[in-house]
């Protein structure tokens, strides 16, 4: 099956929803391809609406503005304006631009659609960076997104006693959505310090709406008594077979641990970690667009004031375009999707102050929680970088020292770190930084290497072999 | 409205789950946390990402072999094994 349109939009989150609304309200014809089964993304991540048909919104942020961008999306649907595609996948997405997709599951799963279009806006999102620690591949721990994706779909916990670590500002609606759903949260460990945010005020005071989420966690914390330890990691998940408590220690600013502060939680069956977020570039990344480092150390995508990317058409919105959460996400989503229906304008135009606003946050934010200069000490040679293939920190220091493998690349060709079913998604981050050695952070070209995935998600040889 | 339980089969035991529920939840909500070996070490693994990122979660679901456990909704008799 194919379909072609004006423009067509992957991924259906806070940013992809309000790029859909926005081209469509603008006279385009759109397509919308989503991995998920209903519109919602990460953020708005709700039980099946076949199940729960009216979803209150209960644990979300921005919900009224869910709704009013939902309400508009189906509208535009019910109106012809926007072909609506979930539960697919896009695996290649070739010039031109043709985005060829897949099942996101298989039994019972979506038809595969082609589509065609003359713009494309990207909204794929991302998800939790991974930092590894010894013990990290245990059953039970989890990434700190997957906990809080648990609760909004299933409205239930993935066990009762949990530690939260990493960090930056995520780790606290994870864990008071946790606390709220009945769950112990023993600690929440925060690698930065509270002070680091002092120099950053100004940023932060440009999003009052920030503030107050921030007042509301703290209503959380003091109401469930959930201590907020900064300044503190996991240093090692503990247990046989499962996760079954963690070894935690302050840190010094580096991240290095300081003796005599370690201490032992016991009785814990969840542990999430979660160091910031990693955009999914591949897409952008197949399509040759040109990319930076963002403040966080993450790959993105470089946009104009349009939201359009170095390859003409290709628009970028949310978090490929820099780590900045849901609100910013809609903002930039609405731009893009009114760019890519109207590409012909001429008119200049001045990016949204709304945006700037909410960019300078995000970056203060990065810059008040860094990824620790000294987290390659807390590994050991056997602890586990790559949990597909199983590749451990000796293995890649091995191939750094003995064979000069420096870059993601030949890492993965020495050591396998990044072949297996992630593709390197999870681990990626964390094998560049050893690569590039004690202390040291990857470049964009070792990221953008990392994030080269020709096939941007697993398909069957029968749907490669029927591409023309 | 509250969701209907549903009856699947997980490695030929049967477990009640609810409509809705991922497969990933389903086994979570009964204690498993672990449903796979990896190929090497033959170490346990369950949900990791929870959203479809890492596949650590696959599953065999009604015959379709790796399937992520995270992304598949329970239906009345699915039948998932582990590997």
């Amino acid at each position: 099956m194919s379909v072609t349109v004006d423009v067509a939009v992957v991924g259906a989150g806070p940013a992809g929803l309000a790029a859909a609304v926005a081209a469509a309200e603008a006279g385009a014809r759109v397509a919308v391809v989503d991995a998920g089964n209903q519109p919602g993304g990460q953020f708005w991540r709700h039980a099946p609406e076949t199940v729960r048909p009216e979803p209150d919104g209960h644990g979300h942020h921005g919900w009224s503005t869910y709704l009013d961008l939902r309400a508009r999306f189906d509208a535009a649907q019910r109106a012809g304006r926007i072909t609506y595609l979930p539960g697919l996948q896009v695996w290649m997405a070739e010039p031109g631009f043709t985005l060829h997709t897949t099942a996101a599951v298989a039994p019972a799963g979506a038809v595969p659609v082609a589509v065609t279009a003359d713009r494309l806006v990207l909204c794929p999102g991302g998800y939790d960076r991974q930092l590894p620690v010894p013990g990290w591949d245990l059953p039970g721990v989890m990434a700190a997104g997957g906990i809080q994706a648990f609760i909004k779909a299933n409205g239930a916990l993935p066990g009762k006693r949990f530690i939260i670590a990493g960090t930056g500002p995520f780790l606290l609606p994870v864990a008071a959505g946790i606390a709220e759903a009945g769950g112990e949260v023993l600690a929440v460990l925060e690698s930065s310090s509270p002070s680091a945010w002092l120099p950053h005020l100004r940023a932060a005071s440009g999003v009052p709406g920030k503030a107050l989420e921030g007042a509301e966690y703290a209503a959380v914390f003091a109401r469930h008594r959930i201590p907020y330890r900064t300044r503190s990691i996991v240093t090692e998940v503990l247990g046989s077979g499962r996760a079954e408590g963690v070894r935690t220690a302050r840190v010094d600013a580096d991240g290095r641990a300081r003796p005599g502060t370690g201490r032992v939680y016991a009785d814990v069956d969840v542990v999430g970690f979660g160091w910031g977020f990693t955009p999914q570039l591949e897409l952008p990344v197949s399509l040759g667009v040109d990319t930076r480092l963002d403040a966080d150390g993450s790959l993105v995508g470089v946009v104009d004031e349009r939201q359009q990317s170095s390859v003409p058409g290709v628009y970028l919105a949310g978090e490929v375009t820099g780590v900045g959460g849901a609100a910013l996400a809609v903002l930039e989503g609405l731009a893009a999707g009114a760019a890519a229906a109207r590409p012909d304008s001429g008119v200049p135009v001045k990016q949204p102050a709304a945006i700037v606003r909410h960019r300078r946050f995000a970056q203060a934010m990065h810059q008040a929680h860094p990824v620790p200069a000294a987290w390659q000490d807390w590994l050991t040679p056997d602890t586990t970088v790559c949990r597909c293939e199983e590749v451990t920190a000796g293995d890649i220091t091995e191939a750094r020292e003995e064979l000069g493998a420096r870059d993601v690349r030949s890492l993965k060709s020495f050591t396998r770190a990044g072949m297996g079913w992630c593709q390197g998604r999870v681990c990626g981050f964390a094998a560049a930084c050893l690569g590039a050695g004690p202390g040291e952070a990857p470049d964009a070209g070792s990221l953008a290497a990392s994030a080269k995935r020709p096939l941007a998600a697993p398909v069957g040889i029968g749907e490669l072999a029927a591409l023309d | 409205m509250n969701p209907q339980p549903v009856t699947i089969t997980f490695d030929g035991r049967p477990l009640t789950a609810t409509a809705g529920q991922s497969v990933g939840a389903a086994l979570a909500s009964q204690g498993i946390t672990a449903w796979r070996s990896t190929r090497k070490g033959g170490k346990p693994r369950g949900l990791f990402c929870g959203i479809g990122v890492c596949f650590d979660c696959l599953v065999t679901v009604d015959g379709e072999t790796n399937q992520r456990a995270c992304l598949v909704e329970v239906c009345e008799g699915m039948e998932v094994e582990g590997s």
